[in-house]
C-alpha cells in the first residue's frame, strides 16, 4: 500500500510568500523575537546563498543587501497549514497531520482514480503550488520512508517497494535526526554518529543491529530501521472541521480601501481555490478587520476562542487552529455578505465586498484581515431553451449591490405584504426571484384575440410622505381642499365618497385610526381623483395618494 | 484600346485592376461600369426587412388591440396627466409579465408605488424588483451608523431646493436604469416618472433615451416609461397618450329634484374611464389617423 508525504521546506517563509508571491524570486528572511533581540528563524534558498544563517541577529542580517525581512506570523502559518491539509484531502480521505510542514497521505486504491504514483506525486505538488506552497512530494511503501524522502529530496520522488534502503542511502544522517528526534536527541546522536564517521543513511543501515542496540538503545535501533526503510505503521488520520478561513497580518496599518481591495482579492482567490478542492461553494462570506486600538470603531465584538485539540506536539509543529484573536477584547469591524445562491467566483466576491466597504467604511486603520466562508453545496441549475428570461444570479447580485450604493440599502428589493390593514403594511426584503419552474410557451406572449377580457384594476399612487391638507367641511363631508408643498393641490371638491373608517393595533402602543375619502377635483388637465385621509388620533388631514 | 474581357467574379477577386496613369477618370468610370457585380455585396435596395418584433400582452385587451401589445427590445412610453390610468396600465403590464414568470423591475423616481394595488392587480411581488429613488424615510435615517456618509448626504439633500431635489431623484433613477439594463435578463423594466414635473422630465437629454433604447435592442426586455408628457421623443417605438374621461365612473343615486348628489357615504368610486390614443408606433409604418381605445378600470375594495 503506497503512502505519500507532502513536505514544505522553509515553511514559515512559504507561509508568508502565499500573501506575497512576488518575493519568491528574492531572498526572504523571517525574523522572530522582540525587538531589538530579533533573530533569524527561517530563510529561503536565495537568502542561504547570500550567506544568511538561522540564529543571526537582525543587525547582522540588515548588513546584507537585497534581503526582504519579514516578521514571523503564526497566524499565516496556521492558515498555510490548513491549505496544505485541504490539498492533501483533495486526493485522499486518509490524511495524517504529521507537522506544520508535513502531511502524510494513504494512496491505497487511488492509482485507478488518479493514475500512476509518479503522476499522483506531480499532481499533488502542482495542487500545493496552486495554493501558494512549494512542496516536496515523496511516495513510498511506508509512511516514514515517504516522510524521509520528502525531507531529503527536492521535487517529486517515487521509491519503489523494496528499494527503500537503496534510495535513502544517499541522504545525510542529519535529515533522519531532524525528522524523527527532538533537539536533545539530535545533539546526542549527531555527536555519536560524527565520532563513528557515519555520514549518510547507507552507512547507518550497514551497521550491525546488535551493536547499535547495545550502544544507542531502542532509539538507535529504530533510527537504523528508518534508515533501511523497513518500518511500518498505520496512519493516524485527522478529521479537521471544514473551516475555510484566510487571514493576513499587516506590517503597517492600512488606511486606504484600494490596497485593502488588493489584499482581499488575494485572500478570496485562495479561499475559492480551497473551496474548489472540496467541490464546494459558499453562501456567506464573513469579513473581520482588526482595527488599530485607540480609534473609534463601529462595533466591538468579543471574539470567541477557536482552539482545536491537537495531536501530540512534535518539534517545529505549529499548534493547529490557534485562536485568531486572544481572549482579551479587541476592536473588530465585521461585515457579513449573504448571497442568494452558493457561488465560487472570486471576482464577484471582491466586487461585492468593495461595494459594501464603500458604503460602510471601517473608520479606523486596519491591522489584520480575516476572511471566512461558510461552505455550501454548489448550485445545480438546469438551463432550458424555452424558459422565460431571467437575470444571472451573480450579475444580479452585483447590480443590486451597485444600486444599493446609489439609493441606499433599504431602498431596493422585493416587497412582502404584511398581515395587517395598517397603511404601508409591507416590508422590503432581499430580491431573490425563483427560477422559472416550467417553460412558458411563446404563444402565450402574443396578445390573443380570443383571450378573456380582463379589466384593469384602478391603481393608487402613494405620496410619500402624505401631503398635509387643510380641508373645509360642509354637511359632514369635505368641500374644499388646500394642500401646499412640492405638489400644490387646491380647489373645490366636485365629488366625494366616504368616509371609510379603519383602525387597528389599538392593543399596542402604535394604534391607528383613520377615515378615508375618495374625492374628485377639477384641475387644468381634467378631473383628478385623490384619496383623502383623516387621522382620527391627531385630527390632521392628509392627501395620501392619487388614483391613476 | 481594347475593352477589358468580362471576368468571372471568382477570378476578379484575385485580379487587380490596373489603369495607366494617362487614362483619365472617365475611362475609370467606364471600366468600372463594365465590371460584373462584385460577389457577396448586396445592394441597399435589396436589404432584408428587419425581423418582426416580438409583442407581449400589456395585460389590458383594449391596449393590446390599440397597439398590438408591447414590443420586446424597444422603448414604449405611456403619458398622461394624473388620474388618466397610466399606473393602472403599468400594473397590468407587470401582472402580465410576472404571470409569464418573467422578472421585472420598477425604477420609482418619486416612491409612488403602492404594493396593495399591485397585489390586487395580480402582480407577483416576488418577481418585482422595486427601486425607490426618493429620499429614505426618517426611520431609516436614525438607524444609520456614524461611520457611513449617509447622514451627511441626507442633510445635504434636504438642503436642496425642490427643483434641485427633482433633478437629484431623476439622476438616481437614470443611473439605476442604466445598471438594470446592463445587467440584463429582465422581462420588463419600467421607469415611473409620473410625478416628476414635466419641465424636469423633459430636461433628460435625448442621448440618454437613445442609450437606453440601444441597451434593450436585440434583447427580450420591454422598456416602459410612464410620464406626464412624452419624454423619449423619437427613441420611443410606441407612444400612447391616456386621459381620463370627463365622466366619472361612480356608483350613487342622484336626487333629480334637488339636483344634488346623494350623501357621500352612499357614493362609491367604481373606476376610471380611460381613453387612450396611439401617437406613434414603429411596428406599423405609421398610424392611420388617430387610433383610440377606451377601457374602464375597476376599483377593488380591500
Amino acid at each position: 500500500m503506497p503512502f505519500a508525504c507532502i513536505f514544505v521546506p522553509d515553511f514559515p517563509v512559504e507561509a508568508l510568500l502565499r500573501a506575497e508571491p512576488e518575493l519568491r524570486s528574492q531572498s526572504v528572511v523571517v525574523l522572530e523575537g522582540k525587538a531589538p533581540l530579533q533573530k533569524v528563524f527561517a530563510l529561503n534558498e536565495h537568502a542561504r546563498r547570500a550567506g544568511v544563517e538561522p540564529g543571526m541577529t537582525k543587525l547582522q542580517v540588515e548588513a546584507c543587501a537585497g534581503l526582504a525581512l519579514r516578521t514571523r506570523s503564526s497566524l499565516q502559518e496556521a492558515v498555510a497549514h490548513a491549505a496544505l491539509l485541504d490539498c492533501a484531502q483533495s486526493f485522499s480521505p486518509r490524511v495524517e497531520d504529521a507537522g506544520c510542514d508535513t502531511i502524510l497521505l494513504d494512496l491505497g486504491g487511488l492509482e485507478s482514480l488518479f493514475g500512476s504514483l509518479s503522476k499522483i506525486a506531480r499532481d499533488v505538488a502542482r495542487r500545493a503550488f496552486a495554493l501558494g506552497l512549494k512542496a516536496n512530494v515523496a511516495v513510498a511503501s511506508n509512511p516514514d520512508t515517504a516522510a524521509l524522502a520528502a525531507r531529503g529530496f527536492r521535487g517529486e520522488t517515487v521509491i519503489p517497494a523494496g528499494k527503500e534502503s537503496e534510495q535513502l542511502g544517499s541522504l545525510l544522517v542529519q535529515v533522519l535526526l531532524e525528522s524523527f528526534c527532538d533537539a536533545q536527541e539530535i545533539e546526542q546522536f549527531s555527536e555519536t554518529f560524527s565520532r563513528w564517521g557515519v555520514r549518510n543513511l547507507r552507512a547507518l543501515a550497514a551497521l550491525p543491529d546488535v551493536a547499535i542496540s547495545e550502544r544507542l538503545g531502542q532509539k538507535g535501533v529504530r533510527l537504523q530501521q528508518l534508515a533501511r526503510g523497513k518500518t511500518f505503521r498505520t496512519l493516524v488520520p485527522v478529521e479537521p472541521p471544514l473551516v475555510f478561513e484566510e487571514a493576513i497580518e499587516l506590517e503597517y496599518p492600512l488606511v486606504l480601501l484600494e490596497p485593502l481591495a488588493f489584499l482581499l482579492g488575494r485572500l478570496l482567490e485562495q479561499l475559492c481555490a480551497r473551496l474548489s478542492t472540496h467541490a464546494l461553494a459558499t453562501q456567506e462570506l464573513r469579513l473581520r478587520l482588526k482595527l488599530e486600538q485607540g480609534c473609534h470603531a463601529e462595533e466591538i465584538i468579543e471574539p470567541t476562542a477557536h482552539v482545536e485539540t491537537d495531536a501530540p506536539a512534535r518539534r517545529g509543529r505549529v499548534q493547529a487552529r490557534q485562536p485568531y484573536c486572544e481572549s482579551e477584547s479587541r476592536k473588530i469591524f465585521q461585515r457579513t455578505l449573504r448571497l442568494p445562491i452558493p457561488m465560487r467566483d472570486a471576482k464577484t466576491f471582491l466586487k461585492l465586498l468593495q461595494l459594501d466597504l464603500k458604503a460602510h467604511p471601517p473608520g479606523a486603520p486596519i491591522l489584520n484581515i480575516y476572511l471566512s466562508a461558510e461552505p455550501a453545496r454548489p448550485r445545480a441549475a438546469q438551463g432550458g431553451l424555452f424558459l422565460p428570461p431571467s437575470p444571472e444570479p451573480e450579475k444580479l447580485e452585483l447590480t443590486l449591490a451597485r444600486i444599493a450604493g446609489i439609493v441606499g440599502e433599504n431602498q431596493v428589493g422585493s416587497l412582502e405584504l404584511l398581515d395587517t390593514h395598517r397603511p404601508e403594511g409591507f416590508r422590503m426584503k432581499r430580491f431573490a426571484p425563483e427560477m422559472p419552474r416550467e417553460s412558458v410557451s411563446r404563444k402565450e406572449d402574443k396578445p390573443a384575440g380570443n383571450q378573456e377580457k380582463a379589466n384593469a384594476v384602478t391603481a393608487l399612487r402613494i405620496f410619500r410622505p402624505p401631503l398635509r391638507a387643510a380641508v373645509t367641511l360642509r354637511d359632514g363631508g369635505p368641500s374644499r381642499l388646500a394642500c401646499s408643498g412640492h405638489r400644490p393641490i387646491q380647489g373645490e371638491i366636485v365629488w366625494a365618497a366616504g368616509p371609510w373608517r379603519s383602525s387597528g393595533d389599538w392593543w399596542d402602543q402604535e394604534g391607528w385610526a383613520r377615515d378615508e375619502w375618495d374625492i374628485a377635483m377639477q384641475e387644468e388637465t381634467g378631473i383628478a381623483l385623490y384619496r383623502l385621509v383623516r387621522d382620527l388620533l391627531s385630527g390632521g388631514w392628509y392627501v395620501e395618494g392619487t388614483y391613476d | 484600346m481594347s475593352s477589358p474581357s468580362i471576368c468571372t467574379p471568382a477570378a476578379l477577386c484575385h485580379r487587380p485592376i490596373a489603369f495607366a496613369a494617362k487614362d483619365g477618370p472617365a475611362l475609370l468610370l467606364e471600366r468600372l461600369s463594365e465590371l460584373p457585380r462584385l460577389h457577396g455585396v448586396v445592394p441597399a435596395s435589396r436589404l432584408e426587412v428587419r425581423p418582426a418584433l416580438e409583442m407581449v400582452s400589456s395585460g389590458i385587451s383594449e391596449i393590446d388591440q390599440l397597439t398590438g401589445g408591447l414590443p420586446r427590445g424597444c422603448l414604449s412610453e405611456i403619458c398622461g396627466p394624473a388620474s388618466s390610468g397610466r399606473t393602472s396600465v403599468l400594473l397590468a403590464s407587470f401582472a402580465s409579465a410576472t404571470q409569464r414568470e418573467e422578472v421585472c423591475a420598477l425604477v420609482d423616481a418619486t416612491d409612488a408605488f403602492d404594493p396593495v394595488s399591485a397585489a390586487a392587480a395580480g402582480v407577483d411581488l416576488e418577481r418585482l424588483l422595486w427601486v425607490q429613488c426618493g429620499l429614505p424615510n426618517k426611520k431609516h435615517d436614525q438607524e444609520e451608523d456614524s461611520f457611513s456618509h449617509a447622514k451627511k448626504i441626507h442633510s445635504k439633500e434636504r438642503a436642496l431646493t425642490s427643483e434641485g431635489k427633482n433633478y437629484k431623484l431623476l439622476e438616481r433613477a437614470l443611473r439605476v436604469t442604466d445598471l438594470l439594463l446592463q445587467s440584463g435578463g429582465f422581462g420588463l423594466v419600467a421607469i415611473d416618472l409620473g410625478d416628476v414635473p414635466i419641465q424636469t422630465a423633459r430636461r433628460i437629454p435625448l442621448t440618454t433615451w437613445f442609450r437606453f433604447q440601444r441597451a434593450v435592442e436585440y434583447t427580450t426586455t420591454v422598456l416602459f416609461v410612464v410620464a406626464q408628457a412624452p419624454c423619449a421623443q423619437t427613441c420611443a417605438s410606441l407612444l400612447v397618450r391616456l386621459q381620463a374621461s370627463k365622466k366619472l365612473s361612480v356608483f350613487g343615486t342622484q336626487h333629480s329634484e334637488q339636483k344634488k348628489l346623494s350623501p357621500t357615504h352612499t357614493q362609491l368610486l367604481e373606476g376610471i374611464r380611460v381613453e387612450g390614443e396611439l401617437l406613434r408606433s414603429r411596428m406599423e409604418r405609421k398610424p392611420s389617423g388617430s387610433i383610440t381605445a377606451a377601457f374602464l378600470t375597476k376599483t377593488r375594495v380591500s
